[in-house]
């Protein structure tokens, strides 16, 4: 029970900063910060790793092969795509 | 892979691997941070990517990994698909973009919580794994199964109108809360597998019955929300796995979905209550036009006539809508704008919050087309200027400018915050016809004296315009 209580501290501090971070950003940004944001929640990756990677039977490897699939496209196509966005974003000055 | 280290490195590997951790929380968070910037946001995307990229390696040192087959092809196969569609998309297909990559975020969560279930031998399972296993699983799938709705919706594979049945509220009320009992139950009897199975798969239900009943138009806000709910899923699996960097990286995405959430909730003026149970759009046609629209007259203008009262403005404010981006018609917009300014015309964009398929969408799609972050205003530093505008062009937007959501309380827009641009000396709409907007609300301001409708598809309208601007010259 105490590791939970523990996770538990962790996770709503992370949370609360969480909310701090994103109260000021401009509205032009928003969308760039969901896609940046929706890669950060594939960290869910690491999660596959130590599933496929452990041995717990064929068939939860197979689960966590699935998993990691599923998870690296989050990670790689978001982070991608959002530095895709991002790359466009210029200041005045910079296209002269 | 810790088994080719040497052992005095073997000892402390998981002391490292907890310190790489923290690194990693520390780039998400610089990360978050500086994408709070147009200047610096590329760097916080990267800062976030490395912090990413450290947390995959030192993971790969963990004692407990030891086959590298089934790790190597799953990276292999979901990289190269993940690197196809990000190169491909096009950008105003965006929505769908992070839809899909959310759903696919929150299914392995769900997987995640499923694969160690599987692992573990159920009797040996403490209350605490299983709890944060059913929660992973029933969030993950709801995230799942809601995004590829939502995606199917922004896609047009599945109808746009909200789906609905009587009762529906109290049915996926209903659900949600046998899905809880459902945790509970897999609790206090791990090994009785079919409430695991039945846990899973009415997960995958809700997350379905929670999408249809939204309209197309309100999909940005769900997929935020969940996106949102993509984080806590990581961070329940944090739980379960006790992995610090999965609960803090959850727990983060969560509340700045959240947060993005109640702004764009804002930006259209609805609750976020209002806009998973209201059904918006399905009753839409209440058309509130006040009973005198047959005596309503608009006055139609021409390129020729548009180019001469732009060159000789001051200023003129651009507002761009949804529908120049389906025309593709920011590069005319750009040149537009580039032959105004040439003639020493000031040029700013004007951008409201909901102004693409979702917020800040019109931003990226003006950026693609090498329009300056710093000529595009937000609508609260743009409305003030709107007195002192010579010319406001108003390209596919409706909604947005319609004063009716300021004078008229039986809109069903009334409230909305939109851009003041009847207070500018003259106004052009850029439009097809005069269709009503997706609220399906007629409005006013195409009626007005100061405005001129420039009828017909929006990339030919601004190419006639830039020809026009040209023969100005000769």
């Amino acid at each position: 029970m105490d590791e939970l209580i523990f996770n538990l501290f962790i996770f709503t501090l992370a949370a609360f900063t969480g909310f701090e971070l994103i109260v000021k950003v401009p509205p032009t940004l928003h969308t760039p910060l969901m896609s940046g944001a929706n890669a950060i929640s594939g960290i869910t990756l690491l999660g596959g790793l130590l599933i496929a990677g452990s041995v717990g039977g064929t068939t939860a490897q197979i689960i966590g092969l699935v998993a990691i699939i599923f998870a690296t496209i989050n990670v790689v196509g978001g982070f991608m795509v959002t530095d895709r966005m991002l790359e466009m974003f210029k200041k005045k000055e910079d296209d002269q | 892979m810790s088994e080719f280290l040497p052992p005095a490195l073997q000892s402390i590997m998981p002391n490292l691997i907890q310190i790489a951790y923290l690194v990693a929380t520390g780039l998400f968070i610089f990360g978050i941070k500086r994408l709070g910037s147009p200047a610096t946001a590329r760097s916080g995307n990267q800062l976030a990517a490395s912090g990413m990229l450290l947390g995959v390696i030192v993971t790969l040192f963990e004692r407990e990994i030891v086959s590298f087959e089934y790790i190597i092809a799953g990276v292999l196969i979901g990289g190269i698909i993940g690197l196809f569609f990000a190169k491909k998309v096009p950008m105003t297909s965006m929505p769908e973009m992070v839809a899909i990559f959310n759903g696919f975020g929150g299914g392995a969560s769900a997987l995640v919580a499923w694969g160690e279930f599987t692992r573990l031998s159920p009797a040996l399972m403490t209350t605490d794994s299983l709890v944060t296993i059913g929660l992973s699983v029933l969030i993950g799938s709801v995230t799942f199964t809601g995004s590829f709705i939502a995606f199917g919706k922004l896609q047009g594979f599945i109808s746009g109108n909200p789906i609905t049945f009587p009762g529906q509220n109290y049915f996926n009320l209903l659900l949600t809360f046998a899905l809880f009992a459902l945790v509970g139950w897999l609790t206090v009897d791990p090994e009785f597998q079919m409430v695991f199975w039945i846990l899973f798969g009415l997960s995958l239900f809700l997350g379905i019955m929670t999408v249809i009943p939204i309209g197309g138009a309100d999909m940005p806000v769900v997929i935020s929300l969940l996106n949102s709910y993509s984080g806590i899923a990581a961070s329940m699996a944090g739980f379960v796995l006790n992995n610090n960097l999965l609960i803090i990286s959850g727990a983060l995405v969560g509340a700045a979905g959240l947060i993005l959430t109640n702004i764009m909730c804002k930006a259209m003026n609805r609750t976020l209550g209002n806009v998973l149970f209201g059904a918006f759009g399905s009753e839409g046609a209440v058309l509130a036009t006040d009973g005198d629209a047959g005596d309503k007259t608009v006055r139609e203008t021409m390129a020729d006539d548009v180019a001469i009262q732009c060159a000789y403005a001051k200023k003129v404010i651009v507002v761009p809508g949804y529908g120049l981006a389906v025309a593709q018609a920011q590069h005319a917009l750009k040149e537009v704008a580039n032959l105004l300014e040439e003639k020493g015309v000031t040029v700013k964009y004007g951008i409201h919050p909901v102004a693409g398929r979702m917020p800040g969408h019109m931003n990226v799609l003006l950026a693609e087309a090498d329009v300056p972050y710093d000529q595009l205003y937000d609508m609260e530093q743009i409305n003030p200027e709107f007195k002192s505008a010579d010319v406001v062009l108003i390209i596919g937007a409706n909604d947005v400018v319609n004063p009716a959501a300021k004078t008229n309380p039986s809109s069903p827009i009334y409230g909305m915050p939109v851009l003041n641009v009847e207070e500018a000396n003259r106004t052009i709409v850029f439009k097809r016809s005069l269709n009503p907007g997706f609220a399906g609300i007629d409005n006013e301001l195409f009626y007005m004296e100061n405005n001129q409708m420039f009828f017909g598809d929006a990339k030919k309208s601004l190419q006639a315009l830039v020809g026009a601007l040209q023969d100005l010259d000769d």
